[in-house]
């Protein structure tokens, strides 16, 4: 039986469910086909969602959105040896508005957004793998999975990071392993009760730590810390091609990171639940997805559309924007009964009136932010060795803070080239 | 039966327990049931695709049969979505208890009121009461020919032909239809949900619940009240306690501990 | 077509004594009848009813002669040449007759294929109770039969009563009960029944029979020791690998399902549920996973060993010795340490086993 849709929706992660739902609400007939046996059942990511594309999908959605805690409290800690230094920020207007940021759990996250668009009339089929694009003189035309042969005037590819079935359409080159990172995370389950004490939260509230320095035992990347309803998402994204170069497994920076006595006091008694890994297309550093193409749009990390710069980490804000874009582009290229690349070139005005592509374009102007080694290996040893000499009174006789600082950093850093080695880290930023 | 038509293939599937995720409670001593996933009873899934089979090399419609609670949708809707045309889940709490008796004659009456067909497919037993009653019970209420523990099937001038495999041989049986036939557990690969299948499925309309009154099911014939047999008590298997002892090295190593401790129990000669 | 529709619950005191279906094979028993014929006389005496044993069949008035002789009062023998081999429909209808006709209170079947096929399609006919594959039998205090079978793959042990319907049916698991010893002097009468069968019972033909050969070798419910493959061999001749094992420690080769299936060696072997159970003195299960289905054959043998390159396989659970390894290096590891045994005098076991 050959069966036919306006859109077909490979993917049903934030950018594919948001593309389904936006593309539903606009009377398209969609098809959003997702490989895991629900939505979201084999997703992980680090933890936060930057709730602000929601505003403009689901005006409602804090109705039922599964949201663990909404983040109130920011920190950035430096680890050096037994050491940590961390910097807080407190938030506690974050809980509404567009700059509201939220933890959330894939599985529940993902699941929510997919019903949303299938309520909006979306067709969902899970546990099905879309095999390959359905393809005619070059045209995307549909997709096939299996036996089955679906036809559709266009096909949202939103298959998340590496994009097997965009490379081989010749719509993403194949990355280098230094424009991949990998990412690591373990849940620690603990009672809402103790993670409210430790981290001094109130019952909604929840904190987001970005680990630097010793976190990653200097590779280029960091650490993260969320906190969940009743569990701590713990995690690490590190170069692919410096744990390559460095002969380390990602396991092994994951449980040394663990086993700082900084984090260890934070997960005392929590029980280890799930452990997973997930690959992170790092842009900036050259690659770059057609994302569009004849009967075809790119969405979210199929398209490289996100940002991770060291201390934010911008991905599902980004596919929930792509995707919304995306539906925007094949409702103009309805209006012209043209879905070839032409009729649909308007999904890059729209990624631009999103800020998907402004944000990208300026983070990627700088190179991204793993290029320099330095930041995750010197400059947090440097800052601990300052901050620990400070702050230590043996009786031994007090320098001053300038001298101190001279002294570290003696042969270990030109002055200028740490200076710009900052400037370039926070144009980054 | 109809000729020159489609065949029509009614095929009774059991949603059940998986089998390697129960596990006795180590407390209480009783089966834990609750949270274990379910599957199609997998010798109904090996039926299903002999179905298909059939499907892909002549017109045929399949109906898939299955008694028990609106639960069981999972599995037919799984049915569907790899090829089944429709299912029919007689559900009814009367029904609850039903040993092989009433479970064959509730299902015989639906097939029955489902209207004609050619070939009925059962599984060989099922995983959870593994008696393989049910299907030769049908058989017998129908008044059809059958031929169980199948591995192997064609349909040859409008006749069966179906290699049962017995203890001491196989055998070829030819018989005319309908008939019904039961089928061994991993006689071939059931196939897997297609996305078409899984559209059909999410587009419903291709599963129809009917309740005993639907059927014209005499309540008086069915249920636990009206089962002959009773499951007076189950004893847990109290069954002798294993070393459990792992060796572990270079295979001229462990090999030559195994023996030793073989020869020491006394289990084999020195 | 017709078929006889009873519902046995009418008049229950009307039953009495205990039938054993008797399955004849190329002119002598199914060893389970004989086995059944041993418990059917246990129940037989304690209840004080007479042992009756049930033969359809073609030219078997000695057969039903030579049964007698494991224990039996009397043989009912229906003598028709469509019986000659087992049929679903004609059988039926002769068990179905007999049974309305003398009213037995319990009838017993050997849970063999056509046993259970048998069974099946007679108890929905007849509308009354049957208990599939029980492993053990007693009487309650109100002279019920107690039917004791596996359930969930053996982890447990289910009663079933039959209280209201009569007669009470119930098929056996092959190789639970005894075999009693023959005794050709032993008295009993051949009764000849006839039940009314013609070529409109002919419901299905048999075009063609491949009986499955054995290759010598002992058989793996009667040896002492039993060296038993699965689907972890990956090849049907691996399975010579196993038989020289076999040989060297004196037991027959068995196999799981999952080989048997595969055409990698013939159903007799298969042990399990729906095969054959085995206690052996020692049971080698070699590349076989250990499902519930598997188990069920084999649990109650004396030692089991398991070879498993899988550190979870479930087999490892209910292992006395465990080795988890590539079988292609242990086996032949095995072989070559055990001709070495053989080749020393009985002491250097000790040397040998603590090498290295
Ligand atoms: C360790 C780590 C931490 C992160 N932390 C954060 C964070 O804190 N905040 C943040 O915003 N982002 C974070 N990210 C990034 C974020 O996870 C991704 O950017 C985001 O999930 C991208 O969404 P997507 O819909 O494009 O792809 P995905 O979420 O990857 O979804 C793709 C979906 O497509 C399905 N699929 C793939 N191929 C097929 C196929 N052939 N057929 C059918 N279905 C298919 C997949 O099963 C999946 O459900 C993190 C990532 C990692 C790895
Ligand atoms: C109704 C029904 C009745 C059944 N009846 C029976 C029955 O009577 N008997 C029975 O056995 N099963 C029965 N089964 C099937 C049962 O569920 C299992 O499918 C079967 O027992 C699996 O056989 P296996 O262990 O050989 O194969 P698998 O489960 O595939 O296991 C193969 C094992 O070999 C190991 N292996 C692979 N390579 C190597 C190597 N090189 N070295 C060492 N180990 C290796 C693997 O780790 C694995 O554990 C029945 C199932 C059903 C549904
Ligand atoms: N509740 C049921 N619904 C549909 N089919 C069933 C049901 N119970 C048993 N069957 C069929 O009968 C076969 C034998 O079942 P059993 O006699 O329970 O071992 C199964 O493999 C199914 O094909």
């Amino acid at each position: 039986m050959a069966e036919r849709f306006d859109a077909v929706v490979v993917g049903a992660g934030p950018a594919g469910s948001a593309a389904a739902l936006a593309l539903a609400k606009e009377k398209f007939s969609v098809l959003l086909v997702e490989r895991g046996r629900t939505a979201g059942s084999k997703n992980m990511f680090g933890g936060r969602v930057y709730a602000w594309p929601l505003f403009d999908l689901l005006p409602e959605w804090q109705k039922d959105c599964p949201v663990e805690r909404f983040v109130t409290r920011e920190s950035l800690a430096f680890l050096s040896g037994d050491a940590s230094l961390s910097v807080q920020f407190e938030n506690p207007a974050s809980t509404s508005g567009r700059a509201a940021s939220f933890t959330a759990l894939r599985p529940k996250f993902d699941e929510w957004l997919a019903k949303k668009a299938e309520a909006a009339g979306a067709t969902l089929i899970t546990g099905i793998k879309v095999d390959e694009l359905l393809r005619e003189g070059g045209k995307v035309r549909g997709v096939v999975a299996g036996p089955d042969k679906i036809a559709a005037n266009v096909v949202v590819l939103a298959e998340g990071a590496m994009g097997p079935l965009a490379q081989k359409a010749g719509l993403l080159p194949e990355l280098a392993p230094k424009a991949v990172s990998v990412g690591v995370k373990e849940t620690v389950e603990l009672p809402a009760a103790t993670i409210q004490e430790r981290f001094a939260l109130g019952e909604k509230e929840g904190a987001a730590v970005v680990y630097a320095g010793d976190a990653s035992m200097g590779l280029r990347g960091g650490g993260f810390l969320y906190t969940n309803k009743a569990s701590v998402s713990l995690g690490l994204v590190v170069s692919s091609e410096d744990l390559a170069r460095k002969k380390v497994e990602v396991q092994e920076v994951m449980e040394r990171f663990r086993l700082h006595p900084s984090i260890q006091r934070l997960l005392k008694g929590g029980k280890v639940g799930e452990y997973s890994a997930h690959l992170v297309p790092e842009l900036g550093l050259g690659m770059r997805a057609k994302y569009i193409a004849d009967g075809v749009l790119l969405a979210g990390d199929a398209a490289g559309f996100l940002i991770n710069n060291g201390y934010t980490f911008r991905g599902v804000d980004l596919a929930i924007a792509s995707g919304i874009a995306a539906a925007r582009a094949a409702v103009d290229a309805r209006a012209r009964g043209d879905f070839s690349a032409a009729g649909l070139a308007s999904y890059d005005r729209h990624l631009r009136a999103l800020n998907v592509l402004t944000d990208l374009e300026r983070f990627r102007s700088t190179g991204g932010y793993l290029k320099n080694e330095r930041l995750f290996s010197l400059y947090p040893k440097l800052l601990l060795g300052i901050t620990e000499k400070v702050y230590t009174v043996d009786g031994s006789g007090k320098e001053r803070i300038s001298d101190v600082v001279l002294q570290e950093m003696k042969g270990k850093a030109p002055l200028f080239k740490m200076l710009k080695d900052f400037l370039d880290a926070a144009r980054s930023m | 039966m109809p000729t020159g038509g489609p065949i029509r293939i009614v095929v009774c599937i059991k949603q059940v327990p998986k089998a390697q995720e129960l596990q006795v409670d180590p407390k209480t001593q009783t089966l834990k049931r609750v949270g274990v996933p379910s599957e199609i009873n997998p010798p109904d899934a090996n039926a299903l695709e002999f179905a298909l089979r059939i499907k892909d090399d002549m017109p045929a419609e399949i109906v898939v049969l299955s008694m028990g609670p609106t639960s069981f949708d999972e599995s037919l809707e799984r049915a569907i979505a790899m090829g089944a045309d429709r299912a029919v889940l007689l559900t009814d709490r009367i029904l609850g208890g039903s040993d092989t008796v009433p479970t064959a004659h509730a299902l015989s009456e639906t097939i029955a009121k489902i209207g004609g067909y050619d070939l009925i497919l059962c599984g060989e037993e099922t995983t959870d009461a593994s008696t393989g009653h049910v299907g030769p019970g049908i058989a017998g209420h129908l008044a059809i020919p059958q031929v169980t523990y199948i591995s192997e099937m064609r349909i040859v001038d409008g006749k069966v032909r179906a290699r049962r495999t017995a203890e001491d041989g196989s055998e070829w049986w030819e018989t005319a239809m309908p008939c019904l036939l039961t089928v061994n557990f991993g006689c071939n690969r059931p196939r897997e949900p297609t996305l078409s299948g899984k559209i059909r499925v999410k587009r419903g309309g291709v599963i129809v619940h009917w309740s005993c009154a639907d059927v014209g099911i005499d309540p008086n014939k069915v249920g636990l009240r009206n089962s002959p047999t009773i499951v007076a008590k189950v004893d847990t298997v109290h069954l002798p306690p294993r070393a459990r002892k792992l060796f572990q090295g270079e295979a001229r190593e462990v090999v030559a501990q195994l023996l030793k401790a073989l020869v020491e129990d006394g289990v084999i000669a020195p | 077509m017709t078929e006889i529709h009873h519902n046995a619950l009418e008049g229950k005191s009307h039953f009495a004594g205990i039938w054993v279906f008797l399955e004849g094979r190329k002119g002598s028993l199914r060893d389970v009848s004989v086995q059944l014929i041993g418990e059917g006389r246990r129940l037989a005496d304690r209840r004080g009813v007479p042992l009756t044993g049930v033969l359809p069949g073609h030219d078997v008035e000695a057969l039903a002669r030579h049964a007698i002789g494991y224990g039996l009062d009397r043989v009912v023998v229906v003598d028709h040449p469509l019986l000659e081999i087992y049929r679903s429909r004609p059988f039926t209808k002769v068990m179905a007759t007999l049974i309305i006709r003398h009213k037995p209170e319990i009838v017993l079947y050997g849970a063999s294929k056509n046993g259970r096929d048998l069974g099946g399609r007679l108890h929905a006919v007849l509308e009354t109770g049957l208990a599939a594959d029980c492993v053990k039998f007693d009487l309650d205090d109100d002279g019920n039969l107690d039917m004791i079978r596996p359930s969930f793959g053996g982890k447990s042990l289910a009663h079933i009563l039959c209280k209201q319907h009569r007669p009470q049916m119930a098929s056996a698991r092959r190789n639970v009960f005894l075999a009693p010893r023959h005794d050709p002097s032993r008295q009993g009468a051949i009764v000849h029944e006839a039940v009314e069968i013609s070529d409109a019972d002919l419901d299905a033909k048999l075009l063609e029979f491949t009986e499955f050969v054995r290759e010598g070798g002992a058989r793996p419910d009667e040896a002492g020791i039993v060296v038993s493959g699965g689907y972890g061999l990956g090849d049907p001749k691996n399975f010579g690998m196993l038989q020289e094992l076999a040989d060297l420690l004196g037991g027959a080769v068995a196999a799981s399902r999952k080989a048997v299936d595969s055409g990698w060696i013939p159903k007799e072997f298969q042990v399990g549920q729906t095969g054959m159970t085995v206690r052996p003195k020692v049971y080698f299960a070699i590349g076989i996973s250990g499902a519930v289905q598997h188990l069920a054959g084999m649990q109650e043998s004396g030692k089991i060993v398991a070879i498993n390159i899988d550190p979870k396989a479930a087999i490892f659970e209910i292992a006395d010795y465990g080795i988890v390894g590539n079988l292609f290096q242990i086996v032949p590891e095995m072989i070559q340490q055990l001709k070495e045994l053989k080749a020393r005098p009985a002491k250097t076991v000790e040397a040998v086993a603590t090498i290295r």
